[in-house]
């Protein structure tokens, strides 16, 4: 299989692409956004933290 | 040991930021073995061509959508009946990525409407009924904003969750009780599947990478929950006793 064929899904390309990168991108804003937002909730605390 | 401490959020925020990364290491190797057998292993589909490569995230995306829904809904009844705070926060780190998931299917979904169906969406019972869970997690979120005391948007929150959870065995039974564009389930508990072991085998080791993130994502969460709505706890203190009540 060529890249080209791999790229081209069969004329399906736009689609099958079209969701992984929907997936792709969604997971990463969402951990981006999680990872920022656990972060500034450390900061608030100002270094106090549950420890067991 | 007494496996009661941990409903503590302060003894639950160190074991959760210990649990966390293997999740997230076993979701990020899942996924590589799952796209890696959804996009070049498994054959093309005889009759719907490669178009059939978007089962393997939508799927996944859509089992994920209704499960974390029922659990969501069961740690909203735990914290209603026990009063239970972080049963509560859990409920509330897991909405926002049931949320996603459930954008997901349903953009995946639309996206492999089209060339199989000839449409990106139709007001079938299926979709329609996602499309209500997607709203059901936002009106979840909404509330929840809505209310400033925290306890008392668990509450709130908690009943609007469990009284939509009735929507779940809608969607998943759409396509037996009515008749649906979208096609029945490939995949059941009582009969064998009806697809080649190369294509369930991707499906499944994306839906395990799609647990694995989901778990992952939801126990930062709810650290950064626990941290916000408890700072002021005093937690060193708690910590202490919550370790000497496990002795």
């Amino acid at each position: 299989m060529s890249v080209a064929e791999f790229v081209s899904m069969g004329g399906y390309g736009f689609y099958v692409w079209g969701s992984y990168t929907a997936c792709v991108l969604a997971i990463a804003a969402e951990i981006v956004i999680v990872r920022s937002r656990f972060a500034a909730a450390r900061r608030a605390a100002g270094g106090r933290e549950p420890s067991a | 040991m007494n496996w009661f401490r941990f409903a503590s959020p302060a003894s639950f925020y160190p074991l959760a930021g210990r649990l966390a990364p293997w999740f997230g290491g076993a979701a990020a190797l899942f996924a590589a073995a799952g796209l890696y057998v959804g996009l070049v292993a498994a054959p093309t589909d005889a009759t719907q061509g490669d178009a059939y490569r978007i089962i393997f995230v939508h799927v996944a995306a859509a089992w994920m959508s209704m499960f974390i829904y029922l659990v969501m809904a069961f740690w909203c009844a735990v914290s209603l009946m026990f009063n239970a705070r972080l049963a509560a926060m859990m409920a509330q780190a897991l909405a926002p990525t049931g949320a996603l998931f459930t954008a997901l299917a349903l953009v995946t979904g639309a996206l492999w409407g089209k060339p199989t169906w000839g449409t990106y969406w139709a007001w079938d019972a299926r979709m329609t009924s996602e499309l209500i869970l997607l709203f059901l997690y936002l009106g979840y979120m909404a509330l929840r904003q809505a209310i400033d005391e925290p306890r008392r948007a668990d509450r709130a929150s908690a009943v609007l969750a469990l009284v939509g959870a009735i929507n779940v065995p809608i969607i998943y039974f759409s396509v037996k009780w009515w008749n649906t564009l979208h096609q029945g389930a490939s995949v059941s508990l009582t009969s064998a599947p009806t697809m080649a072991a190369m294509m369930l085998t991707g499906m499944l080791l994306m839906a395990l990478a799609a647990w694995f993130y989901s778990i992952a994502i939801a126990l930062t969460r709810v650290r950064a929950i626990i941290l916000e709505r408890e700072r002021h706890a005093g937690w060193v203190g708690e910590a202490a006793l919550a370790a000497r009540g496990a002795r």
